[in-house]
């Protein structure tokens, strides 16, 4: 049993990062996170740098003068990535917290199927989703500008 | 608040945000395959193509639901993901107070930002 430090059920970083027994979906969990995080920290500076719009087109011009240049392209892409799989992912996690997405209970008869019969395809559906939109997203960001 | 209902309102804005942001991406980032919304053809980010979407109402509202759906949202995982951590009871008050405040400051300049630009949008 892991070391909890007194703290039942709070492994803390650890607890984001080790997919244990829990398998994909843990690790869905982890990303989820973290692309949270990146997501929140670039839609702050998002609200600034394009709030200049409302002084009119020359402050316009200087705010998208500062975020231009190809380390700009990859990191927007990275965000357009982020969203993608945060958002598909974060659809899944509704589908599941509703009880639309684990099936119906049934009776532990051997050989027994769990929820995760009817999770593990939909989240295997919604990441094979998230990689065509991501595809579509980095065609339409490096080659067909 | 009580927590359950904080966390319907997550997942409430979750929703909306999957949807309304759905839409952004697709206007600024797959505008090459998709092309709607950016009448003046070019970049998303060329100043015609911002005038013309920000004359729009459903624009102006769009963006002032998705800053507030987003910013809760996003505030709101971001207090879950601190809490996880084990502090005590007095840091989470602080926490959620400095949360509150933050997310009220950037509501109401982005909201100002976005009604700003489409006035100014339609004198153009």
């Amino acid at each position: 049993m892991l070391d909890t430090n007194g703290h039942p059920n709070r492994l803390g970083l650890w607890g984001w990062l080790g997919g244990g027994r829990w398998g994909l979906e843990r690790y869905l969990y982890t990303l989820h996170r973290l692309t949270g995080l990146g997501l929140l920290a670039y839609f702050l500076l998002h609200i600034i740098v394009t709030s200049a719009r409302a002084y009119g087109e020359e402050a316009w011009l200087a705010s998208m003068a500062r975020v231009t240049g190809p380390l700009f392209v990859v990191g927007e892409y990275l965000v357009f990535v982020a969203f993608a799989f945060h958002g598909l992912n974060g659809l899944r996690l509704v589908l599941v917290e509703l009880g639309w997405a684990i099936g119906k209970p049934i009776e532990p008869v051997y050989p027994y199927r769990t929820s995760v019969d009817v999770q593990r395809p939909l989240a295997l559906g919604v990441m094979v989703l998230a990689g065509l939109v991501i595809i579509a997203g980095g065609a339409d960001f490096f080659l067909l500008h | 608040m009580r927590d359950r209902t904080l966390w319907t309102w997550h997942v409430f804005a979750g929703l909306v945000i999957l949807v309304i942001l759905g839409l952004h991406m697709a206007v600024m980032h797959l505008d090459a395959i998709l092309g709607i919304f950016n009448p003046a053809g070019g970049h998303p980010v060329d100043w015609a193509n911002v005038v013309a979407r920000a004359q729009q109402t459903f624009f102006a509202v769009t963006y002032v639901v998705l800053l507030g759906a987003a910013l809760f949202h996003g505030l709101y995982g971001l207090r879950t993901i601190i809490f996880e951590l084990g502090i005590g009871s007095g840091l989470k008050t602080t926490v959620s107070g400095v949360l509150v405040l933050g997310g009220l400051a950037m509501f109401a300049f982005g909201a100002w930002a976005a009604w700003a630009s489409h006035t100014l949008a339609r004198t153009q």
